[in-house]
């Protein structure tokens, strides 16, 4: 039942914001102008549309969220379970996150995370 | 038996959405006069008395503002891009437990839904970005899905010590087992993680001082830089949401959510009160702090925050693993 209520707050989200896209259309004034249409660059005429090409430290960012997105995978189970678990989840963890770490630190030393 | 289920449930997320639009559209009305009083204006003041009509009259005037699409766009993903920004900015609220019993659906896997769900909005934000086909809109996307990304990670594990420390994912049980202290109260530990949310917060939003994504003197105003009418509206609109939605979270995770003095219905007035504090602690940083560099953003987030909200985390763990379970296990 609990999904069907999200279900629905996501249906009525997209129905109002549906709407909300659809009145200007109804009516808002449409006056356009070849000038009006160009992409917004302060006023300069745009000399070429951006094709796509990115610096590698966005790249090297997402690698590296990877990693630790994985690592955090483990945690939501166990920050559940951990008042079972004790002592000894405490230790699992810590090996785990050892490991993780050790990898983390190899990325520091090597200057993974210098944005300059 | 089913039916009356299902239509109390229609209902109430009918009366969610609206309660949520209209406390988003007059928030933006708050953060104006509260900016205001900063600086000592007086802000908006001429629509209705002290300005309150504001929101109102600003969102029919977006409503009847020309829509201008760029030749150049992506039209289904440009014209998409604001619904897919909303949608998720309203489907945190869900899940927040107003009050005991008053929530829409308080999941057992509350934290985690509304964790994953705020964090799907970056899709509308870059498609956004993207579908401008504007150098400004694209560069301001990549950038904040960077941002995004890495202040996603410290933002959860600083999300995670109440996980532990209360021992669930429901928010509501979270909530109870603050009952007595708050674990915004727990020496050092409490006080440190809350400092920690907050910034990653205030990061996860872009709001200043970490609003490279915008920065109004190079990228004019960002990914939404091409939008204009009821189309920008619904950004900011989502925008909005999704501080409000993130302030209750942290009034619920550190704050004690509804616990407080007097009846019990006074909960919903508390929890509101505490998320509101949260929300003018962020605006006040942002009308008082100046924006910082990109590697400096990127430092504080990988070097500084992911450590230190692990350690906490661990910290936590060992707490709880001391004291034995003492609060029932």
């Amino acid at each position: 039942m609990e999904s069907l209520a999200l279900l629905m707050v996501f249906g009525f989200a997209a129905a109002v914001a549906g709407a909300l896209l659809y009145i200007p259309s109804l009516i808002a004034p449409r006056r356009e102008t070849p000038i009006k249409l160009e992409p917004f660059e302060c006023g300069k005429d745009p000399v070429a549309l951006p094709e796509g090409r990115f610096a590698i430290k966005f790249a090297t960012t997402a690698i590296f969220f990877i990693i630790v997105d994985i690592e955090l995978m483990f945690l939501w189970p166990w920050a559940v379970l951990y008042r079972t678990l004790g002592w000894f989840g405490f230790a699992e963890m810590l090996v785990f996150l050892g490991i993780l770490m050790l990898g983390f630190l190899y990325i520091w030393r090597k200057g993974g995370l210098e944005w300059d | 038996m089913t039916t009356a289920l299902a239509v109390r449930d229609f209902v109430a997320a009918f009366v969610l959405l609206n309660a949520v639009i209209a406390v988003v559209t007059y928030v933006t009305l708050l953060e104006r006069k509260f900016a205001a009083r900063m600086q000592s204006r007086i802000g908006p003041y001429r629509v209705g008395p002290h300005g309150l009509l504001q929101p109102i009259a600003d969102a029919l005037k977006l409503m009847m503002k020309e829509d201008v699409v760029p030749a150049t766009s992506d039209r289904w993903v440009f014209n998409l891009a604001p619904l897919v920004f909303l949608i998720p900015c309203v489907l945190i609220f869900a899940t927040i437990p107003f009050a005991p019993g008053l929530g829409l659906a308080d999941l057992n896997i509350g934290v985690l839904f509304f964790l994953a769900v705020s964090a799907l909005e970056i899709v509308g934000l870059f498609m956004a970005g993207w579908g401008s086909n504007n150098k400004y809109a694209l560069l301001s996307a990549m950038r904040a899905v960077n941002q995004i990304i890495s202040y996603d990670l410290p933002f959860i594990f600083a999300a995670l010590i109440p996980v532990v420390l209360g021992g669930t994912l429901r928010l509501g049980g979270i909530v109870e087992a603050q009952r007595g202290l708050w674990f915004v109260a727990y020496p050092l530990l409490g006080q440190l993680g809350f400092l920690a949310y907050l910034v990653a917060m205030i990061a996860a939003e872009n709001r200043v001082p970490f609003d490279i994504l915008e920065a109004e003197s190079e990228l004019v105003a960002g990914f939404r830089v091409e939008y204009s009418g009821m189309k920008f509206a619904l950004i900011q609109l989502a925008e909005y949401a999704h501080v409000i939605g993130t302030s209750y979270l942290g009034a619920l995770l550190f704050l004690g959510g509804w616990l407080g003095p007097g009846p019990a219905w006074l909960g919903l007035i508390w929890l509101s009160l505490k998320a509101l504090a949260v929300f003018l602690l962020v605006t006040w940083v942002r009308w008082s702090f100046v924006r910082i560099r990109v590697d400096q953003i990127l430092g504080i987030s990988w070097k500084l925050l992911l450590p230190a909200t692990l350690s906490l985390l661990l910290v936590a763990a060992a707490v709880v693993a001391y004291s034995g379970g003492a609060r029932g296990a």
